[in-house]
C-alpha cells in the first residue's frame, strides 16, 4: 500500500496542530485516508509536541510504526527524531534558527528552508505562519495538489478575511516552488479518489453520535482528554438543541445527567477518572432509581492526577468497581473512530431500555487522535429505542408500579407529569411502588426480589450485544486479545506478524459489562497461546476475563509509560514471547536518551543534549548503567557524562567535563 | 401570570404516614409544603419533590407528587437537572441543614447564582438527626453534641446571608411553629420565577434540647410586620440576616426578579427538551460531518 508518515515536532505554541491539520484535510479531501497522533503536554506554551500524520492509499487504523518525512519546528525536533527518518525520506527545517546536528540514515535528504527569505515578501508575520513555507515544500516532496490545500487554508481562514487567506496561500506557495525548483518529489504512487470523508475524533465521534440519537442534555466538568466532547457540545448546542451545562464539579455533573434522565430526556456527561471517581456514587443511584444515563469515561494516565495529556487503559477496575452494592449498569468500550459514533447510539438505546448507568470507556488515543472515516459509517438515520414507557394509565387498571417485578426485570417506566402514574424514585431499599424498606419497616422478602430484578437486567441485555468473534485463522499459532481502542493497533502487529511468518489470530473485547462469557470462553479454549495486550501495568482486562471466564491468558504485553502502542512493539514482544526471550523492564537506550533529555531540562542548560550512549558496569554503583555523554549542541564538544541505572532507571550522577573521575573509555 | 386555581391540602396526601419522631419540626413543613402546593396550585403529576438524605429527606415519600429521594447532598443537582428537562414541571427540593449546607453546599452556592428556577425548603435542625445527634454546619457555636463532647468550636453557617450574597433572588425563613405563614412562604417561592430558599427552623426534639420550639417562640417575630421593611432591598435584607439573639425575624428577607437560567438557554425556547423531538434534521447532521472534511 501507499503510504507515508509525516512527522512534526516543536514547542507547545509553535502552531504544529495546524500545520498537521491542515496537511491532513488536504489527504482527506484528495480522497486518501489519514491518521493523526498528537503527543501533547499539559502546558499551554513549551514542552516537546509530536505530531505525527499518516497518510495511506487505504484505510489507516493507527499511527503506525515510520517516519518519513520530518518538519522540525525546534531544534529539539531534530535531534530527537532526525535519526528516526527511514531511508528514502526528508527532513525540513528552518536554515535560519536550526540544523542538522545528528546522524542520519541513508538516503534521507535535508530540506533546509531558508525561511526570512521566502517570507521576506510578506512583511511581518507571525512565527507560526512560517510554518506554512514548510508545509508548502513538503506538499511538493509528497506530491499533494497545492490548490486542495490553499482551499483548505482558505476555509481555515474564511472567518479571517481575503488578506489573510492570500498572505497564507502566498506563503504556502513559496515554500512549494522553492522545494519544486530544487528537490524531487518522494514518488509517492497516489491515486485520488477525492471521496470526501471527515476527519474526526472519538470525541466528536461520540457527540455526534449522541445527538444523532437524541440526546439533549450534556454535563460536563472541564477535564482533559474528555473536555473536547463539552467544546463540542457547547459549539453545536444552538445548531442541535441540546442544553449543555459546566458544572461546579463531577458531583453535579452526573446528579444532574440523571435528573435529566429521569424526567425523561437522553441525558449524557463526560469526564476523566478523576471525575469519574467523584461520580461514582451517583452512578449507582442511577442503578438503584433505575434512571437512564450515559456516562462517557475518558481514561488518561493516572493515578491521582497522574500524566493529564498521556493515553493509558487504567480505569477498567474503576468502571468495574464504581459505587457500593450491587447494581447493574453496561460498560462499552468502543474500538475504533466510528464505533463511538455507534456505541453512542447504542449507549442511549441500552440505558434507556434497561433503565440503568451506562458507562461508555475511551481513553486519550481513541477521544482525541482524527483519522478520516467514511461518511457511510456515520449514518444520520439511527436506531433508537426508549424502552417501555407508560404515557397512559387508567387508574382502573389499579396502583401504577414503577418498579413491578416483571419476568424480565425491566419495569414500565413513566415520566413526570403523567397522570395516574405517580411514585418517588428512592435510593434507599423500596418496593414495587418505590416505597422505602429501608429504615423502619425493612423486609427482606421484598429486598431480595427487588435486587433480583434489578439484576434481571443484565442477562437480558447482554443478548442485545454482539457477542464478540475471533479474526485471522482458527489454528493461529498465538491468539492476541485487545480491548478497546487497541483493536487497529493490533490488527496491523498481526499483519507483521505473519509477514514474519507468524500464525497470529486476534480477539477485540468491546462489551466489557456484562460479558459474553460462554462466547469468549468457547473461542479461547481453541486457542494455543493466549497473549492479553494491555494499557495499563497490571493486566486490568486480563483480570476480568480470568473472573468471568476462569480463563488466565498465557502472557501480557503492557504498556504504561504514556504513549499509544505501536505495532512493531507489539510484534517485538510477540516474537520474544514465542522465542521464550525473558521480558526486561530494563531502560533501554532510547529510554537512557529521554531520561537525559529530562536531566538537562531540570539541572542543564538549553545549550546541551545527549549525545553517545553507552551501557557499562556501575563502578561502585550496585547496577549496570547507562553513560550518556551530554554535548554542546552547537560544537558537539563534550560538556560531561549522566549515569543512570540500567535497571532502576535512577539518574545516579553527573559528572561535568574536566572533573571526570570516570569515563565510558576508563 | 395566569389565575391560579388553589388546590386542597388532601390533593396531596401521600401513600405512607410520616415515620418521624412524635413531635418533629417536620410535619410542620409537610403541611406547609402541601399547603403551598395547593395554594399555587401545582397538580400532584406536575409537582416533583427532590431531596437528599437525612431524616427531613424523607418527606417526598409522604406526599402525592412526583420524588427523587436521592443522595445525600446531591437532591440540588438533580433537580436541576430535573428542571431542566422538563421546565413545566415545579420542583422543590426538600433537606435538612446536613444535607443542603454541609455535603451539599456547593450544589446550593452555584444553583442561587445560576438562578435556576427552584424552590428549596431546608428544614434546618441545627443537628444531625438520622445518625442520633451529631454537629451539623448549623449548631451554634459552644453547644454540646455526640460529636462536640468539648463544645462545638465551629461558627454556624448563616443560610440567609449565604443566599443573599450569592444570587438567590428570592430568600426566606419560616418556621415549623406556623405552619401557615411558612405555607405563603413556600408557595411564594414556588410562583417566584427564580431560585427560592426557604430556611425553616424544624425542630429536632430528640436531640437537639438547644434550639427548641419554645427557644424559637421566645425570639422569632415576623419581618412583614416590621415597620417599614421592605423585601426588595438586598442590603437591608442582609443587615436583617445577622440578626440572631433575643430576636431573630422569619418571613421574607428578599425579592427581585431577574431573568432565570432557563430563560438563557436558547435549546429551551422551543419548549422543555422532554417534548422535543429526537435526532436532527438531515441538512443539521450533514453540516456537523462537512465542518470535518
Amino acid at each position: 500500500m501507499t503510504e507515508v508518515t509525516v512527522g512534526i515536532g516543536g514547542a507547545a505554541g509553535d502552531g504544529l496542530d495546524k500545520t498537521g491539520d491542515t496537511l491532513a484535510r488536504t489527504a482527506a479531501r484528495l480522497g486518501l485516508h489519514v491518521y493523526a497522533y498528537n503527543s501533547y503536554q499539559s502546558v499551554i506554551r513549551g514542552g516537546h509536541i509530536w505530531l505525527r500524520v499518516r497518510i495511506g492509499q487505504d484505510k489507516v487504523q493507527c499511527h503506525g510504526d515510520h517516519l518519513n518525512a520530518l518538519i522540525a519546528l525546534n531544534q529539539d525536533a531534530i535531534e530527537r527524531h532526525a535519526p528516526e527518518v527511514e531511508p528514502g525520506g526528508v527532513i525540513l527545517f528552518n536554515t535560519d534558527k536550526l540544523r542538522v546536528n545528528t546522524a542520519l540514515q541513508d538516503h534521507v535528504a535535508t530540506l533546509p528552508l531558508p525561511v526570512a527569505e521566502l517570507t521576506a515578501p510578506f512583511g511581518r508575520i507571525q512565527p507560526i505562519m512560517q510554518n506554512t513555507v514548510a508545509l508548502g515544500a513538503l506538499l511538493f516532496l509528497l506530491e499533494l495538489e497545492f490548490d486542495v490545500a490553499a482551499s483548505v487554508l482558505a476555509d481555515t481562514f474564511a472567518h479571517k478575511g481575503k488578506a489573510v487567506i492570500d498572505q497564507n496561500v502566498g506563503l504556502l506557495r513559496a515554500g512549494y516552488d522553492y522545494a519544486r525548483d530544487r528537490f524531487v518529489p518522494l514518488g509517492l504512487r497516489w491515486e485520488f479518489s477525492r471521496k470526501r470523508r471527515p476527519f474526526i475524533t472519538g470525541n466528536e465521534a461520540f457527540s455526534i453520535g449522541a445527538v444523532a440519537a437524541g440526546c439533549k442534555f450534556y454535563s460536563a466538568y472541564p477535564m482533559t482528554p474528555a473536555s473536547s466532547i463539552l467544546h463540542w457540545m457547547a459549539a453545536h448546542a444552538d445548531r442541535c438543541g441540546i442544553v449543555v451545562k459546566q458544572c461546579e464539579d463531577e458531583l453535579a455533573v452526573v446528579n444532574m445527567a440523571i435528573g435529566a434522565g429521569f424526567a425523561g430526556v437522553r441525558a449524557m456527561c463526560g469526564t476523566s477518572g478523576g471525575g469519574f471517581a467523584l461520580m461514582t456514587e451517583a452512578i449507582g443511584q442511577a442503578g438503584m432509581i433505575e434512571a437512564p444515563v450515559v456516562i462517557i469515561l475518558v481514561q488518561r494516565g493516572g493515578p491521582s492526577t497522574g500524566i493529564p495529556t498521556k493515553t493509558e487503559q487504567a480505569d477498567l477496575n474503576q468502571a468495574l468497581g464504581a459505587s457500593q452494592g450491587d447494581y447493574p449498569r453496561i460498560i462499552i468500550a468502543p474500538t475504533h473512530t466510528a464505533d463511538c459514533f455507534h456505541s453512542a447510539v447504542e449507549a442511549f438505546n441500552l440505558a434507556e431500555k434497561y433503565q440503568l448507568p451506562v458507562i461508555l470507556i475511551s481513553d486519550l488515543l481513541l477521544s482525541e487522535h482524527p483519522e478520516t472515516v467514511d461518511p457511510e459509517l456515520l449514518p444520520h438515520r439511527v436506531p433508537v429505542d426508549r424502552g417501555d414507557l407508560v404515557t397512559e394509565w387508567d387508574p382502573a387498571n389499579g396502583t401504577y408500579k414503577r418498579f413491578a417485578f416483571t419476568p424480565s426485570g425491566v419495569s414500565p417506566r413513566a415520566l413526570p407529569g403523567t397522570p395516574n402514574t405517580l411514585y418517588v424514585a428512592a435510593t434507599d431499599e423500596h418496593d414495587e411502588e418505590g416505597i422505602l424498606i429501608s429504615d423502619v419497616f425493612t423486609n427482606p422478602a421484598v429486598r431480595r426480589k427487588i435486587a433480583e430484578k434489578r439484576m434481571k437486567k443484565m442477562a437480558l441485555a447482554l443478548k442485545d450485544l454482539p457477542a464478540p468473534e475471533l479474526e485471522g485463522p482458527l489454528d493461529a499459532e498465538v491468539t492476541l486479545i485487545g480491548w478497546g481502542s487497541s483493536r487497529g493497533v493490533i490488527r496491523e502487529a498481526v499483519a507483521q506478524l505473519a509477514a514474519r511468518g507468524v500464525r497470529a489470530n486476534h480477539l477485540q473485547i468491546k462489551y466489557i459489562l456484562p460479558f459474553h462469557a460462554d462466547e469468549v470462553r468457547n473461542i479461547l479454549s481453541g486457542a494455543r497461546r493466549t497473549i492479553c495486550i494491555e494499557g495499563n501495568a497490571t493486566g486490568q482486562f486480563a483480570r476480568h476475563l480470568r473472573a468471568e471466564t476462569g480463563i488466565g491468558v498465557d502472557h501480557l504485553i503492557l504498556k504504561y509509560d504514556g504513549e499509544p502502542f505501536e505495532p512493531r512493539q507489539i510484534t517485538e514482544q510477540v516474537l520474544a514471547i514465542l522465542e521464550g526471550r525473558p521480558r526486561t523492564l530494563d531502560v533501554t537506550l532510547p529510554e537512557a536518551r529521554e531520561i537525559a533529555y529530562h536531566y538537562i531540562r531540570t539541572h542543564l542548560s538549553e545549550d546541551v543534549r545527549p549525545g553517545r550512549i553507552e551501557k557499562m558496569p556501575g563502578d561502585g554503583i550496585p547496577e549496570p548503567v547507562w553513560c550518556i555523554q551530554i554535548v554542546d549542541r552547537d560544537t558537539g564538544d563534550p560538556r560531561g557524562e549522566l549515569f543512570v541505572g540500567v535497571q532502576t532507571g535512577s539518574t545516579y550522577s553527573w559528572q561535568p567535563a574536566g572533573l571526570q573521575a570516570r569515563s565510558a573509555h576508563s | 401570570m395566569a389565575t391560579v386555581v388553589e388546590l386542597p391540602i388532601e390533593t396531596y396526601v401521600g401513600p405512607v404516614e410520616p415515620d418521624w419522631c412524635p413531635g418533629c419540626g417536620d410535619f410542620g413543613v409537610l403541611k406547609a409544603v402541601k399547603m403551598a402546593a395547593g395554594r399555587a396550585g401545582v397538580h400532584p403529576k406536575d409537582l416533583v419533590v427532590v431531596s437528599g438524605i437525612g431524616c427531613s429527606s424523607n418527606l417526598p415519600g409522604f406526599i402525592h407528587a412526583y420524588g427523587v429521594h436521592s443522595l445525600h447532598g446531591r437532591a440540588v443537582a438533580v433537580a436541576s437537572g430535573i428542571k431542566l428537562a422538563n421546565t413545566d414541571l415545579k420542583v422543590v427540593i426538600t433537606g435538612g441543614d446536613g444535607d443542603g449546607y454541609g455535603i451539599g453546599i456547593g450544589h446550593f452556592i452555584h444553583a442561587m447564582r445560576r438562578n435556576l428556577d427552584l424552590t428549596y425548603v431546608v428544614m434546618n435542625n441545627q443537628i444531625y438527626g438520622l445518625t442520633t445527634g451529631q454537629a451539623s454546619p448549623t449548631t451554634m457555636k459552644d453547644m454540646r453534641t455526640k460529636s462536640t463532647p468539648r463544645g462545638n468550636a465551629e461558627l454556624p453557617i448563616n443560610p440567609i446571608a449565604l443566599a443573599l450574597v450569592s444570587g438567590a433572588t428570592y430568600v426566606a425563613r419560616g418556621f415549623s411553629g406556623d405552619p401557615d405563614h411558612m405555607a405563603g412562604l413556600i408557595a411564594g417561592g414556588i410562583l417566584h420565577r427564580g431560585f427560592a430558599l426557604i430556611d425553616v427552623f424544624s425542630p429536632c426534639v430528640t436531640y437537639n434540647k438547644l434550639n427548641t420550639y419554645p427557644w424559637f417562640k421566645q425570639r422569632v417575630y415576623k419581618l412583614d410586620k416590621e415597620p417599614g421593611y421592605n423585601s426588595s432591598d438586598v442590603m437591608r435584607a442582609l443587615e436583617k440576616s445577622f440578626e440572631w439573639g433575643d430576636r431573630i425575624p422569619i418571613g421574607l428577607f428578599y425579592q427581585d426578579e431577574q431573568p432565570t437560567y432557563e430563560d438563557s438557554e436558547p435549546a429551551l425556547r422551543q419548549g422543555p427538551l422532554v417534548r422535543q423531538k429526537l435526532g436532527l434534521e438531515e441538512d443539521v447532521f450533514r453540516s456537523l460531518l462537512e465542518e470535518l472534511m
